[in-house]
């Protein structure tokens, strides 16, 4: 049996948020009498991951996705609740827990600006006590995957966003974490370089058998790396499960486009019972739920003339969409 | 604490610093020229002020001159690590990239507060330090091994309180999120540190060695090098700065606790 590398139970956080009225007045009375008042952004929640295990945080801006990677990898402390990550209580960010994680931010960057990111490197290799021979086959490991290599030797600075978050992968891996936090990683990225990231993700997975809890806001990174999604609703946990299985839950019914040879066939069809969508012409879209979609398949072959047949899915970040703004899901 | 990973670590940080500043070979040149127009504009300003009779606050301005190279090394000190390297921390708070320096298995303020270098400052170190060695000339001061090493205790304390207090001020970003201001204070302050603390009023010499021991850093180890010196005020100094560098730890890990990290 796998082991859990992460257990969370009953997790809960609260800040301390101050508002403020709009308009002059209102900026004068935060100035002297600020009011903040405590806010949960974290209900009582409860997962556990196992080791190897990919795992997507879905959720709305401000779900509170963020925050729990943050609590996870030991940047927050918890208000109520434990956190065990490979064995450590996060927060207390051991050195032997720390050269075990790694937590790479698509808005924010550690590499040194000013210089090429093989000084990054070089600089992060020291602090996790590699050796130059060492950190010399790392780099060099991590950029073939990576497909980085002039790049190594420009500064930062002039690097595109793509070539840059490559870099910054390099950065946060050169010390082979078992369990990676990535929080937006391909924000901002190109189709090609999304895709390259995502690649890069599975190999990287594949090969070293690291956790990854990944929050993205673009569905493909979703649906490409994890197979298991937690779904977080204003702080609490909406579904936590397969993604296949979340997915005909939310779309439990499929369009098919029929072309028929003869308007007369298209006619027959829309009077034999199936639920029609529309119609024009020749043209026929039906709607038929994911569970009959063979047998009903079968009957409309034998019984009519075809001519062609489409099999819409609907858009993934449509179903995903509804995840976002629905409380519960009970599967 | 692995001493020999610090040091490797150190050395990276000294090369990756240097490596960024020399980028800008202009930025460099305006920073030397800054500093020794800076060390000028100060001569000429207490020249000025001992221009009547000759004596501030029972100093000459020989003796006075003895000050401003310990402000000077002091304030170079300041420009090399203390002022590229803390500043930072208001910026990691605000932007969140605090994160990347907690989950590094390093001591983070060790990380934070000497990460960074600015090579002009090592000008204004080595123009304090002939200034000092001119004076040590003119006061006719006898190099002895008891003078020296009560220089070093005394400025490495120094160096201490100025260090901390600044450590300090920059932690509270963690609640307040923006600082600049008090940095800037502390900063003006230190200018302080030019002149004799006998040359102020009773309450300002108890505010400047008491509340913020600015003059306390400059005058104790001007003292030191006039024969001036008690010896409870020396061990006033150690006892201070080492109160100060541990309540600034403290208070650095005390802090974290309540650091929230920015929002993404």
């Amino acid at each position: 049996m796998v082991q859990n590398i992460i257990d969370v139970k009953n997790l809960s956080k609260s800040f301390d948020i101050s508002s403020k009225e709009p308009g002059l007045k209102g900026t004068i009375k935060h100035f002297f009498r600020r009011q903040t008042k405590s806010l949960k952004v974290i209900k009582n929640i409860s997962f556990e991951i196992k080791k190897g295990e990919i795992v997507g945080f879905l959720g709305a801006n401000g779900a509170g996705k963020t925050t729990i990677l943050k609590m996870l990898c030991g940047l927050i402390y918890p208000s109520e609740g434990s956190i065990l990550v490979s064995g450590h209580l996060p927060f207390r960010r051991k050195e032997n827990f720390l050269k075990n994680i790694t937590l790479i931010m698509g808005q924010k960057q550690q590499l040194i600006w000013d210089l090429p990111p093989i000084e990054s490197f070089y600089l992060n290799a020291s602090i996790y006590d590699l050796d130059k021979f060492e950190a010399k086959k790392r780099i060099q490991k991590l950029s073939e995957m990576l497909e980085i290599d002039e790049e190594l030797f420009i500064p930062v600075r002039k690097l595109s966003l793509g070539q840059r978050m490559k870099s910054e992968l390099l950065a946060a891996l050169i010390h082979e974490p078992n369990i990676l936090f990535l929080d937006e990683p391909t924000l901002g990225l190109d189709i090609n370089a999304q895709r390259k990231l995502r690649k890069f993700l599975q190999k990287y997975n594949r090969e070293t058998n690291a956790t990854i809890c990944l929050t993205s806001h673009y569905m493909k990174d979703i649906t490409s790396l994890c197979k298991r999604v937690i779904c977080v609703h204003e702080g609490a946990i909406s579904y936590d499960g397969k993604l296949d299985l979340l997915l005909k839950k939310l779309s439990p019914v499929k369009e098919i486009l029929i072309v028929c040879r003869s308007e007369d066939d298209a006619t027959k069809l829309e009077n034999y019972g199936f639920t029609v969508k529309n119609k024009i012409k020749n043209e026929i879209t039906i709607k038929i739920e994911n569970n009959s979609i063979t047998s009903s398949l079968k009957t409309i072959l034998n019984n009519f003339d075809i001519e062609d047949l489409f099999i819409n899915e609907p858009p993934i970040d449509e179903v995903i969409g509804k995840v976002l703004i629905k409380k519960d899901y009970d599967i | 604490m692995n001493l020999r990973k610090y040091i490797k670590v150190y050395k990276k940080f000294l090369h990756t610093s240097l490596a960024s500043e020399l980028e800008y070979k202009t930025n460099i040149i305006v920073d030397l020229i800054t500093a020794i127009l800076s060390l000028i504009g100060s001569i000429f300003l207490l020249s000025i002020f001992f221009q009547n009779n000759g004596y501030i606050g029972g100093w000459k301005f020989e003796q006075a001159l003895i000050i401003q190279g310990i402000y000077t090394i002091l304030n170079g000190i300041t420009n090399t690590w203390f002022n590229p390297n803390l500043t930072e921390i208001v910026k990691h708070i605000r932007e969140g990239t605090l994160d990347f320096v907690l989950l590094k298995p390093i001591d983070s303020q060790f990380f934070i507060s000497l990460k960074k270098i600015n090579p002009s400052g090592f000008l204004e170190i080595m123009l304090g330090f002939f200034l000092l060695l001119y004076c040590i000339r003119i006061n006719q001061i006898n190099l002895t091994l008891s003078f020296l090493s009560l220089s070093l205790i005394t400025i490495s304390c120094s160096i201490c309180i100025l260090y901390s207090l600044w450590f300090f001020i920059s932690t509270t970003t963690i609640w307040f999120v923006k600082t600049w201001n008090a940095t800037e204070v502390l900063r003006s302050f230190l200018y302080i540190g030019r002149f004799p603390l006998n040359s102020f009023s009773f309450s300002l010499r108890v505010f400047f060695s008491i509340i913020i021991p600015i003059a306390f850093i400059t005058t104790i180890p001007s003292e030191v090098f006039l024969g001036l010196s008690q010896m409870w005020k020396i061990l006033l100094e150690v006892i201070v700065a080492s109160v100060f560098l541990i309540t600034s730890r403290k208070f650095w890990l005390f802090a974290l606790k309540y650091y929230s990290s920015a929002s993404s």
